[in-house]
Order: structure tokens, then C-alpha cells, then sequence
């Protein structure tokens, strides 16, 4: 599989499209290739390789379309797909919601792609899980983790003369180490686009030291607690107000932005001091700067002062409200403060600092109440100083009752392409204790 | 998860519906389902040339899965066709054992040469990583099967099926659906073929032919004036069948309490979205639970899912021995709990068995993807935790010496491991109804179907939900609440289960979407039981003021 350079993925997708007879032709050409190990039990067990590469072809007719897909590129193949999207359009029935292809648009370029990370050699990925596993068997703990490298570019072109072209790169790691007698456990979660940042000796010592100091937690009664949450685990709250800012389903009357025959656009719905924004060309999150159906996208204010500034829109949506086209963003930052995740402890009276949130699930969409679990390192805070371990909580919680009862942001972290800072949150509410280790 | 594994297909209820890439592919055109794909003959030379390639490089194990993976899927809004997809997946996935150690590579180049270099990477795999193998694979001993074949026992292959017909009853669903006071309905069929060419150097040829059905809906219910929304899901479930699932025969439904229509092997959806939209808006206005001790008759929609996280799950012996610490989790269901022979997972009636070869289950396969014939066996008996669910690699590990059958790769191109075979609670053997269920309770909740569902990483403490839930007072149903969710731990739940009804409502729950391994693969499965009550557990209320 070949990593098409952009004049190579435009003179192909040019080649396709010359031979389309239909009104309208979209033209999406995607490559990838990944890589990953796998190990547990402090040995290897499984790894594996893939690759693969497409072309998707939408052809339309009037408000009649149909796509076809081939992964073959030779001339007759790309002949071949073109003219099977145009017959497939000519006996679909009309979509209604159908819109014509954009006309070309300028675009952003992100630098999301790092040739190190695509370098990534099998004698890599062992490497990262022999250092991992050697620093586990050294602290009488068992290390089970997982390291998954990708690169890929991707490609949109259009009969108007449309043409988006992106490359990127990621390196995720996660490691899960638990102590040999069972009572402990810690995680680490690092991703990048250059894995020249990664480091796994100091990840795999982060979920290790949390192991160990985890080890024989105390229960200590459910109930409402300050809360110091790590980003990992603010992220997992954060993804539910994500899935919140859909422009339709708002106007629908069935989401938590709806409100009587409006929504909630321009009111104030979370702590001041919150704000969240898009924007792919940050150099800690680089993204794409364009989304499937061409639209380019930029930085992005979504919740400002605690106002929610923008709902996102796809194309038709905006069309039929008359509303300027705000996309869906690729990525999320979190502004945060300037407190490190030691000074946040060291300002709490009593609290819990909370690693990470496991098998988290909307109770009730009208809310945005979710409930999960506290997972790899749970810990009582008194008087400025993490005390011992304690029992993993289930929380119900909705991030919009958090972000309100907010005490103070920390510093910024990358999490799974996004930003998301140390946050500590009063009055956080757990429901019942887990005796999961 | 990882989100970029995942694609957006079409909205479905108010969130959007999310696949896995492995449940896509290439489209195709409609007609191309119903070509034949390659013949076995053919499947079975270039599967030889997996297995003497490997041998050639010293490999001391190898299988090869020649998989055509085709998938229908039609969606719908309201009065309107959202998109249907066709598409197909083809290639081979070799597997090797090479100096102790798995190996494993994939290739959608399904030629000579395209094997011999996939069995090459495997092997080159295995040898790279022997290097820190502390563990060095031991298979269980597996019969040599010879050329064998097994297919799903349809009646009516979707693909015969025109997608004309497909479209109208989900757009005849939406409009019984909006004709009854809904305000928005999606609906979905996702329909699926598996044919899978199984050989190893066993001695096994194997070709199977799996089909598999879901069609579902999600119906709102919108009170603007009140700021209010609610929804109700379809009450069906995805099936090892093939399209006469839909013929809705009356036979195989099942009247519920409050007028509750709950359907077993044949399902009839117009039906249903007209019940989803009455009951999606007397939900608007239906009390909001006070939090307490409840007992609580446990639908088989619903007590499926529950089975699931909290059976299915702790019971898989890979988790338990942590290869999935750092995903999935681990279990509290512990190798020194299943010795002891005596560890209390649920009261005395309470029997779970495990099953690959229940009809009309999502699980149901002849031989699983490392050549084991498919069997039943227990779990948990008369109460008694008796047995996990193990493969060929593993199973030594529990001193037995025949893998269970439990083993399965979403795909081609992704290795198999052990999977979640179907787990089912066993029916009552005294005649019992679900309307003497509900006689003999003073204070409680009937639920049924799924809701939200959460469980920790060892799968003691969880949290469920529902679709729809009932008031029980003095042995009746006096209306509907909303805003319940009950928690429990695992072993407690089952240790309070006192009662489950006959044979006469056994039913089954599935999912095509359990989800477990890194890089995450998703496998179909199916949870068969009656109705049941549990005594005393803790519900909350889930409604909140922001």
C-alpha cells in the first residue's frame, strides 16, 4: 500500500473523474497502514499487521445518487467503479436531504504528519513492550499494554473542481500495570502524532508508581466529594457534552441544547471560567482541516464564558435553517490554568483524585447524565496530601452539574487527539463502591 | 475505545448510529450478493499452500481462514430511505505458531502469491517476538475433521430478498410509528452472510455459511412545552436467522403485562413501532420512581444484557487470567473461587449454561475458527460456579483437555481469539407465567428491554437500565415509571434470584456488537432465558434537574 503524495492522489482522482457522465461526482481516495503489538502477563501475545486503501465514488443524478467503492487502480478499474456509482444512482429513489457537491474551497494545512511515526519497524514496537514489561517485572508488578501505530492520508475531489488532501500520523500507547498480589492497579494513556515524544520508560513508570501506591484500598463511604480528575478521566465526562452540540437534534427538541421551540444557543450553561474550542491546526493536536463533505474547518469557539457560542451543523442542516455552516470539529481543547497536577493536590482539604473513568454510558440524554466507574488509581486527599488508596467509585454525573460546580483548571494534556486540562470539580457525586481492582 | 476504528453510518434515535469499520467493506452492487464467490475446490488448493508454506518455514502450527464477508444494511427516517449499503469484504488471515509463539498476517491478495508473502510476514511475526515469549503456546489436543461444511438453517436468504420490499415495511414501521403520536423514528435492518473457509494443518477443511438479522428502530416522543423527550427502542432482537425473522407470526408472540406485545423467533416490527409510540409518550408522563429496595421481574430482552456484563464477561477464562487487563478488564470470578467447587454465583435455581449450538442464536456455528467442533457445557449449576469458557491455547490451563469451541475473528483480517460463546439462564422447571411472577410481588418493578448499561473492569458492581419499566403494587401493575436504574453487585444479584419463570417465555436477547480484544474486534451473540425476579435490590433515580 502506498502513502499517495497529493499530486499523486490528484492526477489519479483526476483520471477517475474524467470518466464521469453523471450531473455530479464526489471522489474520496483513503490509504492506511498500522502496525501494533500487543502483550500481558509481562510476555508478548499478539501483533499484527494492516493496510488498506479505497476509493469511494458518489455519483448523482438530480437528487438521485449512489456510491460504489473499488480498491484496484489501474485505468479499467477506476472505469469500472465510476460507471457502477452512476448505474447504483440511477435506481436509488431521491433523498431529499441531497445536496450538491461544493464548489473549491482554500484550506488550512495541518502538520499532522511526522515521517519518524510512519517509520515505526516491528524491532520498534518490541522494543516498547520489552522496556515496558522489564520495568513491571523489576517492581513485582504485571504489565498488560498495547502499542498501535498508524499513517495514512486521505483525499477528497469533486466534479466542481473541489480538491482536500491530508496526511497524518498517530502513535497510541496504553499500558495497565497491577500488582503481583492483585490489590493494585495503574494506567497510562499516551498518543502522538511524532512519536519522537513518546517515551515508554516514563509512561510505563507512571501506571507502575500508581500500581504500587494503589495497593490495599480502603472503602470509604459514597457520597459527594471534591474531585481532582486527571484529563483522561475529564475526558470522559467531556465527550458527553461533545455529542451535545448537534445543531438538529437541537432544533428537533430532543437533546440537552433543545430548549421549548429554540435552544439553548447563547445561554450560559456551565462555569465562566469554561471554555472549549476546535481548532486543527494546534501544534500539541494537529487534524484534518477539512471533513468529508469538503467543508473546510477552523478554529472554533464552542462554549466561551461559559456561553455556548456555536452549534455544529452538517450542509443540509444549515440549508434548511438558513444558518451560517458551522462543522463538526476534529478535535477539542479544554483551556485550562496554570496549576500543576501537585499543586491542585496540595490546595485540597479533602478530595479524590480520580485517574481515569471506565464503561461510561448516557442514563438519561434530556440530562446528560452518565454513569461509569473509577478505574487504576483511586486516591483520598487530606490536607494537601494524597493519603491512601481508596476503593473504586461508581459515579452518575452530568458533565453540565461539573463544569458548574468547577474549583480550578490545571495544566493542559493530550488526550486521544484532544486537550483537556486537570480539573478539580466540588461536590462530584459517586452512587455505590465497586470492589474492582 | 478508538475512535477512528469506528464510522458514522446514519443518525439513529438522537445520538448517531456508530459501526465498526469490520462491518463494513467494498459496496457492491445488490446483484453481487448472490454470487457464489469462489468454489471450495479452489478455497482448499490455496488454503494448502497457507499451511505447506508455513511448515516449510518451521512453523509447528498453522490455520488459514479464507473469509467472504457480505453485509446489507438499510436505513430510514420518518417518511424518508437515509441510505442502503451493500458491501463485501474478501481475503485470508494465516495463523502460525513459530518457535512457541503466535504469528499472524492477512491478505485481501487471495492468489498464491499473495499467501505465500502473508505466511511469510506470520512467521517472520512469530520469530521476531519469540524473543521475549515467556509463555510458550501449549494447543489442546482437536479431532481431524476431514472436508466438512455447515450453514445456518434459514428459511429466507436476505439476499433474495428485494431491497424494494426491505424499504417498505421499515417506511410502513415509521409511519405506524408517527401515526401514533411519534415525532421522530429511524429504523435499521442490518442483514449479514459469513462465509468462512476454515483449514489447518489438523487436518481440517471446514466451509460455513452464517446468516444473521437485525432489524430495529429507535421512536421519540417530544414535549416541547414541557422541555421533555423520550425514547422507546425496538423490543426485538438480532438473530442467527435468516429474513423470515420479519414474517411476524402470531405463534411466536407473547403477551406481556399492561398489554405489552414481546416476541420470540419471528417479530413483527409495524406492529411494535406502533406499541414504541404510545409507549414512547405515555413515558413522558409516567412517574418518577422512588428510590428503595424493589424486587424486580426481569424481562428476557432486558435480563439478556444483564446475563452478558455480568455472566458472560467474568467467565471468559483470558480475562481472568489477564490478557484483557488492559482494555476489557479482568474478573472476580478467580481460578482459586472456580477450585474450591463450591463458589456460591447465584442461589440454587439459578443454572447458566454456556452454548455454540442453540438454534436461531447469533452464536450458533458448526466448528468455531480454530476447528473445534461447537458443543454445550455448564457454567454454573444448581448455583455453583462449574467451568469457564476456554480455548485451544488456554484450556490446559484449567486442566482440561478439549478446547470448548469458543473461539472467533470478526474477520479475515483480524486474528481470532476467545470469544463470548451464547450464555443463557436455564428456564424454571415448575409451570410458572410471568402473570403469577407478578402476583406473588408486594412492592416492584417489571423491565423490560435494554437501556443503559455500565459494569466495572472485574464485573462486580454495575448499573442497568431499561426500555420500559412497571410499577408492581400488591401483585399488580398499577402504571409506568420512568427515571429507574438499578445497582447491584454480581454475585449478591444472582444470590437473589428467586424465582424464574417456564419454559413457556423463554426468549432471546443478542448483541452484534460485543466488543473486547485490542485492536478491538466486535462479535454477535445471543442470551436466552425467562423471565426472572430478584428479591430486594437497590434502584435509584436517575432523574436530574440541570
Amino acid at each position: 500500500m502506498a502513502i499517495y503524495t497529493k499530486e499523486e492522489a490528484r492526477q489519479l482522482m483526476e483520471k477517475a473523474l474524467s470518466f464521469s457522465k453523471a450531473d455530479n461526482c464526489v471522489i474520496n481516495l483513503s490509504g492506511s497502514e498500522s502496525g501494533n503489538i500487543r502483550y500481558a502477563r509481562n510476555t508478548v501475545s499478539t501483533s499484527g499487521h494492516r493496510s488498506n486503501q479505497s476509493m469511494v465514488v458518489e455519483s448523482s443524478f438530480g437528487k438521485k445518487s449512489g456510491t460504489a467503492t473499488i480498491d484496484e487502480f489501474d485505468d479499467a478499474s477506476l472505469e469500472k467503479v465510476i460507471r457502477r456509482s452512476e448505474e447504483l444512482a440511477q435506481l436509488s429513489p431521491e433523498n431529499p436531504e441531497f445536496m450538491e457537491p461544493l464548489e473549491p474551497q482554500q484550506y488550512d494545512e495541518a502538520q499532522s504528519y511526522v515521517d519518524a511515526t510512519a517509520n515505526i519497524t516491528p524491532e520498534y514496537r518490541a522494543k516498547v513492550a520489552e522496556t515496558s514489561i522489564e520495568a513491571a517485572a523489576a517492581n513485582d508488578v504485571t504489565a498488560a499494554g498495547f502499542l498501535d501505530d498508524s499513517k495514512g492520508f486521505s483525499a477528497l475531489m469533486n466534479s466542481k473542481g473541489l480538491f482536500a488532501y491530508s496526511q497524518n500520523t498517530n502513535v497510541n500507547f496504553t499500558v495497565t500495570m497491577r500488582s503481583n498480589d492483585g490489590t493494585g492497579s495503574g494506567w497510562v494513556s499516551r498518543d502522538y502524532n511524532d512519536v519522537n515524544k513518546f517515551d515508554a520508560a516514563e509512561a510505563s513508570k507512571i501506571a507502575i508508581d500508581k500500581a504500587v501506591m494503589s495497593r490495599e484500598a480502603r472503602a470509604i463511604e459514597p457520597g459527594k466529594y471534591t474531585v481532582i480528575l486527571e484529563p483522561a478521566a475529564a475526558d470522559g465526562l467531556l465527550s458527553g457534552l461533545g455529542s451535545a452540540i448537534n445543531a438538529r437534534t437541537a432544533d428537533e427538541g430532543r437533546s440537552f441544547m433543545s430548549k421549548g421551540d429554540s435552544t439553548k444557543l447563547g445561554e450560559k450553561i456551565v462555569d465562566e471560567r469554561v471554555n472549549i474550542y476546535s481548532d486543527p491546526l494546534d501544534p500539541r493536536v494537529p487534524t484534518s482541516t477539512w471533513n468529508g463533505e469538503g467543508t473546510p474547518l477552523k478554529k472554533t469557539e464552542w462554549i466561551k464564558d461559559g456561553v455556548v457560542k456555536n452549534l455544529a451543523y452538517s450542509r443540509f442542516w444549515a440549508d434548511k435553517q438558513g444558518a451560517e455552516l458551522i462543522p463538526f470539529p476534529s478535535n477539542f481543547i479544554m483551556e485550562g490554568g496554570s496549576a500543576t497536577r501537585e499543586e491542585l493536590i496540595k490546595s485540597t482539604k479533602r478530595g479524590i483524585l480520580v485517574t481515569r473513568l471506565w464503561y461510561i454510558r448516557s442514563v438519561d440524554p434530556q440530562t446528560l447524565l452518565y454513569t461509569g466507574l473509577t478505574r487504576d488509581g483511586t486516591f483520598y486527599i487530606e490536607d494537601g496530601e494524597i493519603k491512601y488508596p481508596v476503593k473504586n467509585f461508581r459515579f452518575n454525573e452530568s458533565p453540565i452539574i461539573m463544569l458548574n460546580n468547577l474549583e480550578e483548571l490545571g495544566e493542559q494534556e493530550r488526550i486521544d487527539g484532544s486537550l483537556v486540562p486537570y480539573m478539580k470539580i466540588r461536590d462530584f457525586t459517586f452512587t455505590s463502591l465497586s470492589d474492582a481492582v | 475505545m478508538q475512535r477512528r476504528e469506528f464510522v458514522q453510518l446514519a443518525g439513529l434515535g438522537a445520538g448517531a448510529l456508530i459501526l465498526p469499520m469490520s462491518m463494513m467493506g467494498s459496496e457492491i452492487p445488490v446483484e453481487a450478493l448472490l454470487d457464489p464467490g469462489m468454489d471450495v475446490a479452489m478455497k482448499k488448493r490455496l488454503a494448502d499452500v497457507a499451511l505447506n508454506t508455513a511448515k516449510s518455514l518451521g512453523a509447528s502450527y498453522a490455520d488459514a481462514r479464507i473469509g467472504r464477508y457480505l453485509n446489507q444494511y438499510v436505513f430510514t427516517r420518518e417518511d424518508k430511505v437515509q441510505n442502503t449499503v451493500n458491501t463485501e469484504s474478501f481475503g485470508i488471515g494465516i495463523r502460525v505458531i513459530a518457535n512457541g509463539t503466535w504469528g499472524f498476517a492477512s491478505t485481501n491478495e487471495v492468489n498464491e502469491e499473495g499467501i505465500k508473502k502473508a505466511t511469510q510476514q506470520a512467521v517472520a511475526i512469530a520469530k521476531a517476538n519469540a524473543g521475549i515469549q515467556k509463555e510458550p503456546v501449549v494447543l489442546a489436543p482437536v479431532d481431524s475433521h476431514g472436508e466438512v461444511s455447515w450453514k445456518t438453517p434459514i428459511k429466507k436468504d436476505f439476499k433474495e430478498v428485494p431491497v424494494s420490499e426491505k424499504v417498505d415495511l421499515l417506511l410502513s414501521a415509521n409511519a405506524a410509528a408517527m401515526d401514533n403520536g411519534a415525532n421522530f423514528v429511524n429504523s435499521a435492518l442490518f442483514m449479514v452472510n459469513e462465509q468462512k473457509y476454515f483449514a489447518s494443518t489438523e487436518g481440517s477443511y471446514i466451509d460455513q455459511d452464517i446468516h444473521r438479522i437485525w432489524p430495529t428502530f429507535g421512536v421519540t416522543a417530544v414535549d416541547r412545552e414541557a422541555g421533555k423527550f423520550k425514547s422507546r427502542d425496538a423490543l426485538s432482537a438480532p438473530m442467527g436467522m435468516g429474513y423470515e425473522y420479519l414474517d411476524g407470526l402470531a405463534s411466536e408472540k407473547i403477551e406481556g403485562p399492561n398489554g405489552l406485545i414481546l416476541y420470540r423467533n419471528s417479530y413483527d416490527m409495524i406492529e411494535d413501532a406502533k406499541n414504541a409510540a404510545i409507549q414512547a409518550k405515555e413515558k413522558l408522563s409516567a412517574k418518577s420512581v422512588d428510590p428503595g429496595k424493589y424486587d424486580l421481574a426481569l424481562e428476557p430482552n432486558h435480563l439478556g444484557l444483564t446475563i452478558h456484563e455480568s455472566v458472560g464477561h467474568p467467565l471468559e477464562l483470558d480475562r481472568v487470567l489477564g490478557y484483557e487487563a488492559n482494555y476489557a478488564g479482568t474478573s472476580f470470578a478467580t481460578l482459586d473461587k472456580w477450585k474450591s467447587g463450591d463458589f456460591k454465583y447465584g442461589s440454587d435455581i439459578v443454572n447458566l449454561v454456556a452454548d455454540k449450538t442453540q438454534p436461531n442464536s447469533l452464536g450458533a456455528v458448526g466448528y468455531d475458527d480454530e476447528g473445534v467442533k461447537t458443543k454445550k457445557w455448564d457454567l454454573v449449576r444448581n448455583g455453583v460456579l462449574t467451568n469457564y469458557q476456554a480455548i485451544r491455547d488456554q484450556v490446559h490451563i484449567i486442566d482440561q483437555n478439549e478446547s470448548h469451541g469458543c473461539c472467533y475473528a470478526q474477520s479475515w483480517n483480524d486474528v481470532q481469539f476467545q470469544r463470548m460463546p451464547n450464555v443463557s439462564l436455564e428456564a424454571g422447571k415448575e409451570k410458572y407465567s410471568v402473570q403469577d411472577m407478578i402476583k406473588d410481588i408486594e412492592k416492584g418493578i417489571y423491565i423490560a428491554g435494554r437501556g443503559s448499561y455500565s459494569i466495572d473492569q472485574q464485573r462486580y458492581n454495575f448499573q442497568f437500565g431499561g426500555t420500559l419499566f412497571y410499577e408492581i403494587k400488591d401483585g399488580e401493575i398499577v402504571g409506568m415509571l420512568d427515571d429507574v436504574a438499578y445497582q447491584s453487585n454480581t454475585q449478591e444479584f444472582w444470590n437473589s434470584c428467586t424465582k424464574i419463570c417456564d419454559k413457556d417465555d423463554y426468549r432471546m436477547f443478542g448483541s452484534f456488537f460485543d466488543g473486547k480484544g485490542q485492536p478491538s474486534q466486535v462479535s454477535a451473540v445471543s442470551h436466552g432465558c425467562s423471565t426472572a425476579r430478584f428479591d430486594d435490590v437497590n434502584v435509584i433515580n436517575t432523574g436530574r434537574t440541570v
